[in-house]
């Protein structure tokens, strides 16, 4: 019996949620008295998972899951899990976990909790506290089947090392036709950019902005800190930006370290998605705007003139603190 | 094409969340319920498979009777039928557990649930539901077409999209991008006087139980005061020795 725990990869390098996860995993195969077992597919090096509490990596090599595909995906971790006879699996909040975990839920008749936010406050019976009413307030949630599933919410819990001595193991699960039942066509994605589900910082403008072409200077913000960009609701709707930069209650969570909104009102739609974030930043001419009742720090002043400026300082500071 | 649309029954967007009965049961005093925000983009898309496509579309809530108002709407919105199961939705399991048998009862071969509710964000309900149906199943689906029994879905992933070929029977998790946020309708008069009319028929539940129980809620603890600063250098200090984050 261990805790089984499901490290993600892009492009077969190990995500820095899943390094999350093997943390939070380690916690609780502490609390239970046992140990963590990954299971990692078509990842290239797995030795990272040691450092942060893994004593032993399934390592699913095959071509044919080189794209992400949730059954097929769900397939190979339940397999694991039987194997492994883990009672508790963790997986992290990605679209991509998002997807298995149901299938997974089914598969091995388990109950499932997203979002989660702190190690179980009891192992038995099971309780985890996670974020509901898209953050604004959070639930204490039993999960009553032997079986359980987690899913550990971004940046939440932080990377905790706890170095460990792993072994590495190939694994391979019986995959059927009816896995591969979907066909991906093709798959659009700048490769070049940090995502807003990747992102340590996020720069996110609004309709203060006025219109697309002055997204200039907050992209140039945006490479100045290595940073994913962002909007709000009403400036992707009009076509300012693509959709899959709209944050907030009915379009991508934000919980990255930093979040830096200019000319976002903080309309409750909106700070309901990017709440969990650590730091936020709000930079707008009207002193009375909501979003200055939910950020850490604030300028009160026009987006053009302070945006350029704090880049030049910023690349500045860069560029002495390297 | 016969079309169930799952409409999940939440507080509206802009509701103050807070507890009873000693922060064990959600307040819904002064609180307006509305159609989930991700089910209303996928009953607008069912919509124009109904006006394009001839499809048939019905609504499915999972809830009590005061869940029917939310149905109505959808029926004003166009729906040509309702149905609710007339139990409490407890967890994403047993909701996906009545949904599969109201599937399986009423043939549906293409059901359109939303990404997540905003209520709870379990997220979980149409995956499980597809599962149990041995359907196809889609998440966070950005793009819906279908052409016979074979359907074309984008689906939004991290940092862009892809495009996906599959079959019916099928479940999507839809969000804004199935349609646009300038599609959605606002049910007119003689939409509303047709839903008055149209069918919402009261299943009862099959044994279903649930797998999680939540025990508790909290509120997070109230935040600080901002600081505000008067220039970029200031903020860049902050930034860099309190928060440390740059
Ligand atoms: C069901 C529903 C769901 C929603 N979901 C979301 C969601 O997920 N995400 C979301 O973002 N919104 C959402 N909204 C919309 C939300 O209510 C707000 O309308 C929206 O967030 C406002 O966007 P904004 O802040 O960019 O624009 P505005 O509210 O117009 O704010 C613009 C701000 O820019 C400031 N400004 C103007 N000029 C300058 C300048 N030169 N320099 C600095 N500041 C300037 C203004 O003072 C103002 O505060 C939702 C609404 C509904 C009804």
């Amino acid at each position: 019996m261990s805790v089984l725990v499901y490290t993600e990869s892009e492009e077969g390098v190990i995500k820095k949620i899943a390094l999350e996860a093997v943390s939070y995993a380690k916690g609780i195969a502490d609390q239970m008295g046992t140990s963590v077992t990954a299971i990692s597919i078509n990842a290239n090096n797995t030795s990272e998972l040691a450092k942060y509490g893994a004593s032993k990596v399934l390592e699913v090599s095959d071509d044919k899951l080189n794209k992400f595909n949730g059954e097929a995906y769900a397939d190979a971790i339940a397999q694991a899990a039987k194997n492994e006879d883990a009672k508790v699996i963790v997986l992290t909040s990605s679209a991509n976990s998002k997807f298995l975990a149901p299938t997974l839920a089914v598969d091995l008749n388990a109950g499932f909790v997203p979002n989660v936010v702190a190690l179980p406050e009891r192992t038995s019976p099971f309780k985890v506290k996670h974020s509901v009413f898209t953050n604004k307030a959070f639930a204490h949630t039993e999960i009553k089947t032997e079986v359980k599933i987690v899913g550990l919410g971004k940046n939440t819990f932080g990377l905790k090392e706890s170095e460990t001595s792993m072994s590495n193991e190939a694994f391979s699960p019986n995959l059927d036709a009816h896995d591969f039942d979907m066909e991906i066509v093709s798959v659009d994605k700048a490769t070049d950019q940090v995502t807003i589900a990747d992102a340590e910082i996020v720069v996110s403008a609004g309709r203060g902005l006025k219109g697309p072409e002055n997204w200039g200077m907050i992209e140039d913000l945006a490479n100045t800190l290595g940073a994913a960009t962002a909007c709000s609701k009403p400036v992707s709707d009009m076509g300012w930006r693509p959709h899959s930069e709209h944050v907030g209650q009915t379009g991508k969570p934000v919980a990255s370290n930093l979040y830096i909104a200019i000319g976002i009102s903080g309309a409750i739609q909106h700070l309901a998605g990017i709440n969990s974030s650590k730091v936020k930043v709000v930079i707008n001419n009207d002193p009375e705007a909501p979003f200055f009742k939910a950020a850490d720090y604030g300028i009160v002043g026009d987006a053009f003139e302070i945006v350029p400026q704090l880049n030049e300082k910023l690349k500045a500071f860069k560029a002495q603190n390297n | 094409m016969k079309i169930l649309v799952c409409i999940s029954h939440v507080p509206d967007t802009t509701s103050k969340i807070n507890f009873t009965d000693g922060d064990t049961k959600f307040d819904t005093n002064g609180v307006q319920f509305v159609i989930n925000p991700n089910d209303e983009f996928g009953l607008t898309r069912a919509m124009w498979f109904k006006e394009k496509q001839g499809a048939v579309v019905h609504v499915v809530n999972v809830g009590g009777p005061e869940t029917e108002p939310t149905l109505r709407k959808a029926l004003a919105i166009g729906a040509d039928e309702a149905i609710r199961v007339n139990t409490p939705a407890t967890d994403g399991f047993s909701v996906a557990k009545q949904l599969a048998n109201v599937v399986k009862e009423g043939g549906y071969n293409l059901v359109i649930a939303g990404r997540e509710s905003i209520d709870y964000n379990g997220g979980m309900m149409p995956g499980i539901l597809a599962k149990l149906t041995g359907s196809n199943f889609v998440n966070t689906c950005i793009g819906l077409e279908v052409d016979g029994d074979k359907a074309t879905v984008i689906r939004e992933i991290d940092g862009g999209k892809e495009t996906l070929k599959t079959s019916l029977p099928l479940v999507v998790g839809g969000q804004k991008g199935i349609v646009e946020e300038s599609d959605l309708r606002i049910p007119n008069m003689r939409g509303i006087m047709q839903a008055r009319t149209k069918p919402l028929t009261v299943k009862e539940p099959v044994d279903a139980s649930a797998e999680t129980a939540t025990v508790s809620f909290e509120k997070p603890a109230p935040k600080g005061q901002v600081k505000l600063v008067d220039n970029v250098d200031q903020l860049i200090d902050l930034l860099h020795n309190e928060a440390k984050v740059i």
